[in-house]
């Protein structure tokens, strides 16, 4: 056989069977609408330094994965997001899914929670205990981790523009246990900058956002050492419709604010890089999500040493949660849904995940019921246990087009990324609209390709059924909301008000100059003073973030 | 029909606290692509806002967008805002995370049409063609 290279074949060979079996689609692209090609061979490779690229797992620049035994030691955390109604409820499901295999906690908050209400403000009516559990002040934090060894389990966090005030809750909670701090462990999110782009639940402008997080940065680093202060997220971007490469983009340059942020503040890079996580989406393009978690460990461990000089192993490997895509699930023909899913959880191990929840099948309709969530942690327990992808580690590595396309994810990321830099970075981006701008532009691409077809969604533009199933859902009641109502009022009718207005004012005398809130919000929480109290200060003291409306 | 009216002036609302604009955005440039005068709120309005952005900007149609179940709450209590200002001869739509079985709850508040996930957008722009009106 003469050699004859792929791109000879493509061109001779490929063009010519393509003249008798026509292809099914015009042109075959990636999320970001870049052309994937019929194959790939060698010379994807061709000038390609294993070493360089990939390295061994454990090993700069981490592209194989961030241990050197993955998960041949330990499979990855499975944490399923939860929470609902009031602590005592949600306490109970915790309990469930500790007693079904699960091994880590993730609390869902309500959205008074996450947005500085009281359960009983006028803002939080018709939405306590709604998307996760209503949590006011450190009374309803001990109930909800009554029974739960603080220092044993890990418990993450969905929590942003409150994130310190409720890290305080949960540390003052772990503190009445006895658990050692230097046991406890866990993530808060509070990534704010995302916030602003995607998910909405900001309080405060920038700059004090920016301290509260650099303040928690250096308190955890004295204190809390297992913590993992921040998890910033490429998640609800993507979920809001960019792309694979603009969430790797959106998501580094909203580090790179963090990191400077902490930086000029005196913190060096590995004081604060080892406690760094991130979360990433994970959607239905199998590979090229495959390739997306890759390049981002490599692009990542690559800013730590090349931007800040950092030869850290710990501050260059790039840890992450997943979280398969609540936007890919449908309302129509939802037991869909659980395949959905188990493809994409299946990607973000083959992607090497730190943690992974797998959605509920019904998500699309309602919050999930316990059997819809049980099904979803025994996808995980399937991917496994059963199929044997986790006892080798990183077993696409090497293939032609894993190869190709991590290259080109990383490439198109670091394009965007370059363009942010240039723009100013992520905040003076924010404050433009940029992002905002971006990921609307490419919801509405997906919406308008998915009206002509171009992209095809099983059972709602393709393959229809008139039938509507509908599985049974959850609701929350309205007594468990009002019980919550009543517990709150109860509460600040009992506590000491003296030590609760004494913990106010030394807060709002911090907030206004440049000492570490951390310890001031233990101290406000332990007198029971409330999250929408400690707000209030804030917002008085700070202001309130107005949107940009980038429409 | 609505072919021969004025462009139709449309309100599209994010109340309640959650974040999810995704679609509201979708939805808002879809109408204006279609030629409506398109006026988007924001997240996380109060029913006054609506209500008060709605008599302001003088619409003939508004459209709450809200994915965090609290809608049986708020929805009658941004429509109690509209009757308020006298804004009642408006369209109302809706979309989001509304389950099936609160689908009759709310088209008895007034509701015309609700646009669950998976909507076409050329039907929500087909219906207000059909429906809509622009008012007195």
């Amino acid at each position: 056989m003469p050699s004859r290279s792929t791109h000879e074949w493509l061109e001779a060979a490929y063009a010519k069977a393509v003249e008798r079996t026509k292809e099914r689609q015009k042109r075959f692209e990636s999320s970001s609408g870049a052309e994937v090609d019929a194959t790939y061979g060698p010379e994807a490779l061709s000038d390609w330094n294993y070493h360089e690229k990939l390295g061994f797992p454990g090993e700069y620049p981490f592209t194989r994965g961030v241990q050197p035994t993955m998960y041949r030691g330990r499979l990855w955390t499975m944490r399923q997001y939860a929470g609902f109604g009031d602590a005592e409820e949600s306490n109970r499901r915790y309990k469930f899914l500790l007693d079904q295999g699960q091994t880590g906690l993730s609390v869902a908050f309500d959205l008074p929670t996450q947005i500085g209400y009281d359960s009983d403000d006028i803002h939080a009516e018709g939405e306590v205990g709604k998307v996760g559990v209503a949590i006011t002040s450190l009374d309803d934090m001990e109930t909800l981790t009554d029974g739960l060894p603080l220092d044993k389990v890990t418990t993450s966090m969905t929590i942003n523009a409150t994130g310190s005030i409720l890290l305080a809750m949960y540390v003052a909670a772990a503190k009445k246990q006895g658990a050692d701090l230097t046991k406890v462990g866990g993530t808060i999110q509070h990534d704010v900058l995302k916030e602003y782009i995607a998910r909405g639940t900001y309080i405060f402008p920038p700059r004090p956002s920016l301290r509260l997080i650099t303040d928690v940065f250096a308190w955890c680093k004295d204190n809390l050492p297992d913590w993992n202060t921040i998890s910033i997220s490429g998640y609800h971007m993507r979920e809001a419709g960019c792309t694979a490469a603009q969430e790797l983009a959106f998501t580094f340059a909203d580090a790179i604010e963090y990191v400077d942020a902490a930086i000029a503040v005196g913190l060096t890079i590995d004081d604060i890089a080892p406690r760094l996580s991130f979360f990433w989406a994970c959607h239905s393009n199998f590979l090229e999500e495959v390739a997306k978690f890759r390049a981002s460990r490599r692009m990542w461990a690559k800013i730590v040493k090349e931007r800040y000089g950092s030869d850290n192993p710990r501050s260059q490997s790039l840890r992450f949660h997943t979280q398969t895509g609540g936007a890919t699930l449908t309302a129509q023909q939802p037991i869909n849904n659980a395949i959905r899913t188990a493809y994409q959880a299946m990607s973000a191990v083959l992607g090497g995940t730190q943690s992974l929840h797998t959605n509920s099948f019904d998500e699309a309709l309602a919050l999930p019921t316990e059997s819809s969530v049980e099904l979803a942690l025994r996808t995980q327990q399937i991917i496994g246990y059963e199929t044997g992808v986790a006892d080798v580690i990183d077993p696409l590595a090497g293939s032609y087009f894993i190869e190709e396309l991590t290259d080109r994810v990383e490439k198109e990321a670091e394009a965007y990324l370059q363009r942010i830099e240039d723009m100013g970075g992520a905040l003076t981006c924010i404050e433009q609209g940029f992002q905002q701008r971006e990921i609307q532009e490419s919801a509405f691409r997906l919406q308008r390709m998915a009206e002509t077809k171009e992209r095809i969604v099983v059972g709602v533009n393709q393959f229809q059924t008139e039938a509507l199933e509908v599985p049974p859902i959850l609701r929350v009641s309205p007594e468990i909301s009002q019980r919550q109502v009543d517990r709150v009022k109860a509460l600040k009718g009992r506590r000491d008000q003296a030590a609760v207005d004494r913990a106010l004012a030394d807060i709002k005398v911090a907030a206004a100059g440049t000492d570490n809130m951390v310890p001031l919000f233990i101290a406000a929480v332990e007198a029971y003073a409330t999250i929408g109290e400690i707000c209030n200060v804030l917002r008085d003291e700070w202001g309130e973030y107005q949107e940009v409306l980038t429409i | 029909m609505a072919t021969e009216q004025r462009t139709l002036r449309v309100l599209i609302a994010k109340p309640g606290l959650d974040g999810h604009d995704r679609g509201a955005k979708v939805v808002a440039r879809a109408l204006r692509d279609a030629g409506m005068e398109v006026i988007y709120t924001g997240i996380r309005q109060t029913p006054e806002m609506i209500a008060e952005a709605a008599l302001q900007e003088d619409v003939d149609v508004v459209g709450l967008s809200i994915l965090s179940g609290a809608h049986l709450e708020i929805f009658p209590r941004v429509i109690s805002e509209l009757k308020k200002r006298s804004v009642e001869d408006v369209t109302l739509f809706c979309g989001g995370i509304i389950p099936e079985a609160d689908i009759p709850a709310v088209k008895e508040m007034g509701f015309s049409a609700v646009f669950g996930p998976g909507t076409d957008t050329n039907d929500i722009i087909a219906f207000l063609r059909e429906n809509a009106t622009e008012r007195a």
